[in-house]
């Protein structure tokens, strides 16, 4: 069967903008997309541009946009594609910088993996050397990740402000918080890194690092169980931070969440930011829009708050 | 069909119009409701963030009451059925974790045998109503409107949580915009994320996310869009001024929920709809459904 294969091509040497070309290429049965860019690369146009190595989804380098989601090229069927969109679509991987058609400029991903300090802190220069690791240790998968930047490129925070230290980075973070054999010390310093601007807190929970990984790490649960990490470290100053305690206290107290307190919780007594919340609270409270503050609990909430605040064991889970 | 309806905090809270109008179609497509009044918010992934075992227990607790009434849960807000869905895997596939989270719920005599499903009204209307019926029942048809979906995250992703639409392809909302005779508009940010999670902390990036969501939907040709989820509705509409200046662009974009948008095309009125309670103007819908109204009594299709 020969099928069209949409590829986006752009030069930045010599191209304003990219533009699509179609290739016309005969399929056979258990083919990737990868497959077909380097027979097309060999028989078709020598100079389409894309990264690619190992051919089996352990070196990270073909991620790319099929058919509108990030995938590694060379674990695509391009039967499955076909039944799935009707249309073989490729372009390069979002938001971040092309070098030449498919090949993005990995650079910036890189420096925020070393931003976040990708390796072990605390005495590891001590005489004693690092404890060594538990048997049966998990960094709830985040090993598993081969830096092919999908996540990033999938991240709507990404997409909105390219300055977030993005899923990659931010899971590579928690492989440390999760490691035994760094200091309650180091951690702590770690975190005090993380919480700023750009980092744990910008994640929307929107789940689209979750769903196009290819190797389930599920970046966004690692920077959730940061976020843990960091309240109960005891940074609990910053809005995503108090979001989270006067949410949890919020239910606790009635059941359910008052929207009419809850952006107080956030905002506290920050006057400047109050002053720009209230127009539209009063708009609110004209269309009908805001719950009244002392709105009864519901029925059994005594039990709702029992659960709630039971002690539980610290640390990250 | 009948279900235990979970009503969520949103739809109790900041968008009473979303309860209003389920509660004012659900009869029409042969729905019949007993409402959850005892339940407790689902954490919306925020409580889950500082305890995961008591979110799980938030939810367990709302499907065990469900199952004291013999029902199955029928959700009305996107991020409810993601957080209830994900639950529920967890719990049906973890015994352990079951009976640990069943211990929490003990002091209340309840306990959840994992008996129950979470549907969202969306797929209920999809899978179980059909389109035959709703059709039946649809008095006008939108045939003037062009109408954007907006999915929302929860109801999407992650797809082995949620299970009903394709995650990179979604068709459902698409299906009922074409049922009650409106055209969907096909943009990129119909399954991206609104930004309600962060828009109190980190308003910026938020409004960024949103406001180029709706600018893309309006330069897709789109005169209103529609989402089944109220944390979407609250940033897509309450928002919408602040996000339309944060990327340059004048949206004016009516958002309806799910249940006001089938409400109209079944010829509810629309203050029955609550339709009066949004940010931003829906007259330009309501006048387009009104002169429907006029063409069909003049006798014209």
């Amino acid at each position: 069967m020969r099928l069209p294969f949409i590829i986006t091509k752009y030069n930045p040497e010599l191209e304003h903008a990219a533009h699509q070309e179609t290739y016309r290429l005969a399929v056979s049965r258990g083919m990737t997309v990868l497959d077909a860019l380097i027979r097309i690369k060999n028989e078709l146009d020598g100079r389409v541009t894309f990264r690619y190595s190992c051919r089996s989804a352990i070196c990270g380098s073909c991620a790319m946009t099929i058919n509108g989601s990030e995938k590694l090229a060379c674990r695509t069927s391009i039967r499955k594609e076909w039944e799935r969109h009707g249309k073989i679509d490729i372009a390069p991987l979002r938001h971040l910088p092309i070098l030449k058609d498919l090949a993005v400029d990995m650079a910036g991903f890189w420096s925020k993996t070393r931003a976040v300090t990708p390796w072990l802190g605390g005495d590891s220069s001590s005489d004693h050397g690092l404890p060594v690791m538990p048997d049966a240790y998990q960094f709830h998968n985040v090993d598993a990740c081969i830096m092919c930047g999908a996540c990033v490129a999938a991240c709507t925070s990404h997409e909105a402000d390219q300055g977030f230290l993005g899923p990659a980075a931010l899971a590579k973070a928690y492989r440390f918080i999760a490691d035994p054999r760094e200091s309650r010390a180091a951690k702590t310093a770690r975190l005090a890194v993380l919480e700023r601007p750009t980092g744990i807190w910008d994640c929307t929970r929107c789940n689209f690092c979750v769903q196009v990984c290819p190797k389930d790490v599920q970046p966004m649960e690692a920077i959730i169980r940061l976020r843990r990490a960091a309240i109960e470290a005891g940074f609990t100053q910053t809005g995503g931070a108090r979001h989270v305690l006067g949410f949890k206290q919020l239910v606790a107290r009635f059941g359910r969440l008052n929207e009419a307190i809850m952006p107080l919780k956030v905002v506290g007594l920050h006057l400047t930011r109050l002053a720009q919340i209230m127009p539209l609270g009063i708009r609110m409270l004209l269309k009908g829009k805001v719950p009244n503050p002392l709105h009864p609990p519901i029925q059994g909430v005594e039990h709702v708050r029992r659960i709630l605040t039971r002690p539980t064991r610290g640390g990250p889970v | 069909m009948k279900y235990a309806l979970y009503p969520g905090c949103a739809a109790k809270g900041a968008t009473p119009e979303l309860f209003q109008s389920t509660m004012a179609i659900i009869g029409r497509l042969g729905i019949e409701v007993t409402e959850l009044t005892a339940s407790s918010c689902c954490g919306a992934g925020v409580v889950g963030e500082a305890d995961p075992e008591g979110a799980l227990a938030l939810s367990a607790r709302t499907f065990a009451q469900a199952e004291g009434l013999g029902l199955d849960i029928m959700t009305i807000c996107g991020t409810c059925q993601g957080v209830m869905g994900g639950a529920n895997r967890r719990l049906k596939s973890d015994p352990a974790l079951l009976a640990r989270v069943n211990r929490l719920l003990a002091p209340e005599g309840l306990v959840y045998s994992g008996m129950v499903q979470v549907k969202h009204l969306l797929w209920i209307v999809v899978r179980e109503v059909g389109m035959e019926r709703l059709k039946d029942e649809v008095q006008i048809t939108l045939g003037d409107l062009h109408i954007a979906p907006f999915y929302g995250c929860y109801i999407l992703r992650p797809s082995w949580d949620v299970g009903f639409d394709d995650p990179e392809h979604p068709t459902s909302m698409e299906t009922l915009i074409r049922a009650v005779g409106a055209e969907p508009v096909e943009y990129a940010g119909k399954v991206k994320c609104c930004g309600f999670p962060i828009i109190l902390e980190k308003e910026n990036i938020a409004l960024t996310m949103n406001g180029t969501n709706l600018k893309e939907a309006k330069d897709a040709g789109a005169d209103m869009m529609v989402t089944p989820c109220p944390l979407c509705h609250m940033s897509l509409d309450i928002y919408q001024e602040r996000a339309g200046r944060t990327v340059n662009a004048r949206l004016e974009l009516p958002v309806l929920h799910l249940p006001q948008m089938l409400g109209l095309a079944m010829g509810v009125p629309p203050e029955q709809l609550g339709m009066q309670r949004h940010l931003v103007s829906v007259e330009p819908v309501i006048e387009a459904v009104e002169a429907r109204k006029t063409m069909k009594k003049a006798g014209r299709p």
